[in-house]
């Protein structure tokens, strides 16, 4: 065999080069690489040889066929998919008949085989029946390769290509497994027995080789097969001896519902294999898959287990175990209730934790968990299940936990509609969720803290004690204790506060109790102590906003104000730009954003009888004063027309709305003149703001801004002011001018403002505004 | 007997011409459909860039029997020199063209070739062997002026005679080989034991189908390590000497490989080859014969052999 040798060495020899092969250098070569397959000298290496080569020889078959299928194609006529050997013309049938001449000429049996194989789609060219002959032949060939490992990869590479050519032709394949029934016996012969003692390999890492091709060959003749051929095919399994080789193909090939309903069977006969030959537990493995797969008779069920976990609990070899019980598990959990459940988790912890074998086995544990939390959707009954726990305690390695921990909280998630307050599950899942939060470091990316914080989220929100509000609130003060690193978690223990104080309300129906009423305070207590601990500044803003109106509506007033107190104080130190998903943009339009909701929340709070008149407001105005503003944004400007439109509704007697049980500025003073005094005050001292930065506009790159803010201005009077107040009129006038000075106004705009004012002058009380109409005149361009 | 024929082959060559401009010419048999009787019909191809002056153009059609005597019947020198003389079976020729000119481009001019015999002289059929050689070539010539080469172009044809009619008997055998059905054995006592059944489904065989049967290795004390069939030819030369008689291998064919299972019949199947088979032939002067073998190789090298004479025919 020394040649074969050399071809090994060689792998330009294993490699398949088309380029410019001659027929006969096709033939050449492809001798050359069956010829390899005939070679057992290293006999673990077989099957991948087997792939390697028989891929060369498809390789080979295809082009010899589009080759002699491409001289059919005539001038014109193109031969349909389809054709008969009629329309092969003489050249084409002489080139096909040439290659059958030549590879029956090969002298050695097993490349003959392979080459002819590989081209049996070609006998199409010659006659219809030709496969249908060949096939039988070519199977009757097999029976002189003596050596079983091959001739049973010679049956599976003719089952491949007879399914490829000609799928309805079922008796050869039926024919392959019968005559390798009868040469069953020579696995065991001597001549099999010396070759593996010469190579010092065990018959127990032998037998499994046979099992690619024979779970080929048995799957082909199985699809489709009817329920009495497969039923045969067994019966004469049976009957031999150590067949243990023969059950596992047959379990892995046949149909899952034909092993299922006969599972006993099979496990009887697993059970009379011998020791010596084909490992058992990949046997049981093979079993349990079907069974997964398949349901057996409602009265064998337990039966099986029970027989089945008899041998699986014997097995020494911790790997061998888990890779059966990983199967088993998913029989066990689909039928079964949480007891076996639980017996079936108790052994696999006796039989992992001994010498720490749980350390290599960690994806089959893990699988095994998902398995059960798949079919127990019921968490009060899965944490009932005693060694469930225990059987989390085995995954020691943190990654491992976390990922265990994340699945058991996605499956909750998915499947719990209810909230819960049952203290098994709460204990259980508190516990978990402490594992995944303590993963928490900061190295950890934040996709993983998103994910995190998104499932631990959806657990807090899925916790409820009803009308038990202070148990609930005990809940989240120990929750923050718990999560305080993960941010999101925070913000949804507030939101979820700030709700349990609104629910109370609710309850109470608005009326606080001494009782209540305290317990409110302490919701808000809880608010205004976390959100400091936040980073996110905005998230900070809005939280206070949030948790003052919440604060406002249960009329804990001074908490209240405290709140927006805190939410004033921190506007100085929003940044000018902050980082969203990873870019840097600036923040200004965020602020606006918050400044107008909190300016129409300022509108309802009461001022502080100690403080001055509208103290909030004021201090709002002097952190707008002071803050740093963008040079070429008006953004101050527009804020501080916001600031008119809030002062001019507290000026009316009665606002637009208020909050229940709370006493609003309007009945605070009752439309009293100093109060209003004060608000004129503060309403020039905004406006001349706003004039002095209209003046400092009249550059000749801000003139379009100046006209935009001038008209923006305008509209505002001409909404919330008093226009019957000459020096306001006279100013409106103005600054119509002023919009219209440097030609940058839309006429249409303007011509649609006029109309509007004509309008609006129409209605009765309203007289000033016609006057105001023709004293504005619309500018023409010219 | 009816004959057909055919022709097959493509050579072309180039020619320096007077002008000194190399051109190309080819001439060429087509394969024609030979379907007459003993008629030889194909199509000869004249091409070239130029118009090409010519004294005529001629077909021949030669077939002869080369008989070769081996070394080992007559010893080297006598093989050597006394090498049978050819017997030609056929040689006769025609006038396709009278001389003239080709026009520039491709000419095809299709012909019919009767094949006349010489004398009482059989035409046999196509065979390659070893000591016997049957052998027919049609060749064209193109006869050119004096100052240009000849052009010649020969090709090989294939002669098969006719289907026989009526039909073959088969006549199968059953064979059983032990270590006392063996004969040449040295040391009868050292032979491992076995028995090997079988079954030939005829010795009579059409040399278009394959030869088939079955063998069993009912038991076998040493471990298999081949069967193969072994295809012999037996070629036998009349000479002044009396006959050199001599068999030799035409291929080989495994039909097991290792130690195959025990009482499982293994296939006898072989395709005969092309050219190096015919019907068994014999005539007065030279025989070509068939005969197959039975090889079965067991460990400890021991060789066992049986060989069934073949009748090989045409039908």
């Amino acid at each position: 065999m020394h040649d074969t040798a050399v071809l090994m060495a060689n792998p330009k020899f294993t490699t398949w080069s088309p380029v410019c092969c001659s027929d006969i250098g096709w033939n050449f070569h492809n001798f050359l690489c069956s010829k390899l397959l005939s070679d057992t000298s290293v006999i673990q290496f077989y099957p991948s040889k087997f792939v390697l080569i028989t891929d060369i020889l498809d390789t080979f078959g295809n082009l010899v066929y589009e080759r002699i299928f491409s001289m059919c194609v005539g001038d014109r006529s193109v031969l349909p998919d389809n054709f008969s050997p009629e329309n092969v013309n003489d050249t084409a049938r002489e080139t096909c008949l040439n290659w059958f001449f030549k590879i029956a000429s090969i002298r050695e049996l097993i490349p003959r085989f392979y080459v002819e194989a590989s081209i049996l789609k070609c006998n199409k060219f010659l006659s219809k029946m030709g496969i249908s002959e060949c096939l039988p032949r070519l199977t009757c060939m097999i029976r002189g390769i003596g050596d079983p490992l091959v001739s049973v990869y010679a049956r599976a590479y003719l089952c491949r290509v007879g399914m490829e050519v000609a799928p309805h032709l079922k008796e050869s394949l039926n024919k392959n497994f019968f005559d390798f029934l009868l040469t069953f016996k020579q696995i065991h012969g001597d001549t099999v027995q010396n070759h593996l003692a010469v190579q010092g390999v065990e018959l127990s890492s032998y037998l499994p080789l046979y099992s690619p091709a024979m779970d080929w060959i048995f799957q082909c003749i199985s699809y489709r097969a009817p329920e009495n051929l497969l039923t045969e095919m067994m019966e004469r399994c049976k009957k031999l001896g150590n067949n243990a080789l023969l059950l596992n193909s047959v379990m892995s090939a046949f149909r899952a519902e034909f092993i299922a309903t006969r599972s006993l069977d099979f496990i009887g006969m697993i059970k009379e294999c011998s020791e010596a030959g084909f490992p058992k537990h990949l046997l049981f493995r093979s079993l349990g898959l079907n069974l997964a797969l398949a349901d057996p008779p409602e009265g064998d069920r337990l039966q099986i287990l029970n027989e089945a976990w008899k041998v699986i609990t014997k097995l020494k070899n911790p790997q061998d175990y888990i890779d059966c019980a990983e199967v088993w598990a998913e029989y066990t959990c689909r039928h079964f209730t949480k007891r076996e459940v639980n017996t079936v988790l108790a052994d696999i912890i006796k039989h992992m934790t001994p010498d720490r074998a749980f350390e290599d086995s960690y994806p089959q544990l893990q699988s095994i968990i998902k398995k059960v939390i798949a079919h127990f959707h019921d968490f009060s009954v899965l944490f009932s299940v005693e060694k469930f726990l225990p059987f989390l305690d085995m995954f020691q390695k943190e990654s491992v936990r976390v990922e265990v921990c994340k699945c058991i909280m996605e499956v909750f998630i998915k499947h719990q509609h209810e909230p819960t307050k049952d203290p098994v599950i709460l204990n259980a899942l508190l516990h978990v969720c402490k594992t995944m939060h303590d993963s928490v470091n900061a190295l950890t990316l934040e996709d993983e803290k998103r994910t995190l914080a998104c499932l631990i989220s959806g657990f807090v929100k899925m916790v409820s004690f009803g009308r038990d509000f202070e148990q609930q609130l005990s809940f989240y003060v120990e929750a923050r204790s718990m999560f305080c690193n993960l941010e999101p978690v925070l913000v949804q223990l507030i939101h979820s506060v700030s709700r349990l104080a609104m629910e109370t309300r609710k309850v109470m129906k608005g009326n606080h109790s001494r009782k209540t009423a305290a317990f409110v305070r302490a919701c808000v207590a809880y608010c205004f102590i976390t959100i400091p601990s936040l980073v996110g500044i905005f998230t900070r803003l809005n939280l206070y906003l949030l948790a003052g109106q919440v604060a406002l509506a249960n009329q804990c007033l001074s908490q209240a104000d405290a709140f927006f107190k805190a939410a004033i104080s921190l506007i100085p130190e929003v940044p000018k730009t902050i980082n969203i998903d990873g870019k840097m943009r600036p923040s200004e339009p965020f602020l606006l954003e918050f400044l107008c909701n909190f300016f129409s929340t300022l509108l309802i709070v009461p001022d502080h009888p100690e403080h001055g008149v509208l103290f909030l407001v004021r201090e709002l105005l002097n952190v707008i004063q002071d803050y740093t503003w963008e040079d070429t944004s008006d953004d101050r400007i527009r804020i501080y027309t916001y600031v008119l439109h809030l002062l001019s509704a507290m000026s009316q007697e009665t606002y637009l709305y208020h909050v229940d049980k709370v006493d609003s500025n309007d009945s605070l003073y009752g439309g009293d003149s100093k109060f209003l005094a004060e608000n004129n005050k503060l309403c020039e001292t905004v406006m001349a703001q706003i004039l002095e930065h209209l003046r400092a506009l009249a550059k000749d790159e801000a003139l379009k801004r100046q006209s935009l803010l001038g008209l923006s201005f305008f509209n505002s009077i001409l909404a919330h002011g008093d226009l019957r107040n000459n020096r306001l009129n006279q100013l409106s006038v103005n600054l119509w001018h002023l919009a219209q000075r440097h030609g940058y106004a839309d006429t249409r705009t303007m011509v649609k403002t006029l109309e509007y004012i004509k309008k609006q002058g129409e209605q009765p009380d309203m007289t000033h505004l016609t006057e105001l109409a023709l004293r504005l005149p619309l500018q023409t361009r010219t | 007997m009816a004959r057909s024929g055919c022709a097959v082959g493509t050579v072309s060559w180039p020619i320096s011409s007077l002008s000194m401009v190399n051109t190309l010419y080819t001439a060429a048999g087509r394969p024609g459909k030979g379907v007459h009787v003993e008629m030889l019909s194909g199509v000869v191809v004249i091409s070239g860039k130029d118009p090409v002056q010519h004294q005529g153009l001629s077909l021949t059609v030669e077939g002869t029997v080369n008989l070769q005597l081996s070394a080992k019947s007559v010893g080297v020198f006598e093989a050597f020199y006394n090498s049978v003389k050819p017997i030609q079976i056929i040689n006769s020729t025609i006038e396709m063209v009278k001389p003239g000119k080709f026009p520039s481009g491709k000419t095809e001019i299709p012909f019919e070739f009767p094949l006349h015999v010489k004398g009482n002289k059989v035409l046999y059929e196509t065979y390659h062997g070893v000591f016997v050689n049957i052998q027919y070539t049609l060749r064209c010539d193109m006869k050119r002026s004096l100052l240009a080469k000849d052009l010649t172009k020969t090709c090989e044809f294939i002669v098969h005679s006719a289907p026989q009619k009526g039909k073959l008997t088969p006549s199968p055998v059953d064979f059983a080989i032990t270590p006392e059905t063996l004969q040449n054995v040295k040391e009868r006592a050292l032979l491992p034991k076995f028995l090997v059944r079988g079954h030939l489904n005829s010795t009579n065989c059409v040399i278009t189908q394959p030869l088939t049967g079955e063998l069993v290795v009912e038991s076998s004390e040493a471990a298999v390590r081949s069967i193969e069939l072994q295809l012999v030819r037996v070629e036998t030369c009349g000479c002044a000497e009396g006959y050199a008689r001599d068999a030799t291998e035409i291929q080989n064919i495994q039909i097991a490989d290792g130690d195959v299972c025990r009482g499982l019949s293994v296939p006898i199947y072989m395709v005969f080859p092309r050219l190096f088979t015919c019907p068994t032939l014999e005539t007065t002067n030279f025989k070509v014969e068939f005969e197959v073998n039975v090889v079965v190789l067991l460990q400890g090298d021991h060789l066992i052999t049986e060989n069934f004479p073949l009748k090989l025919c045409r039908m």
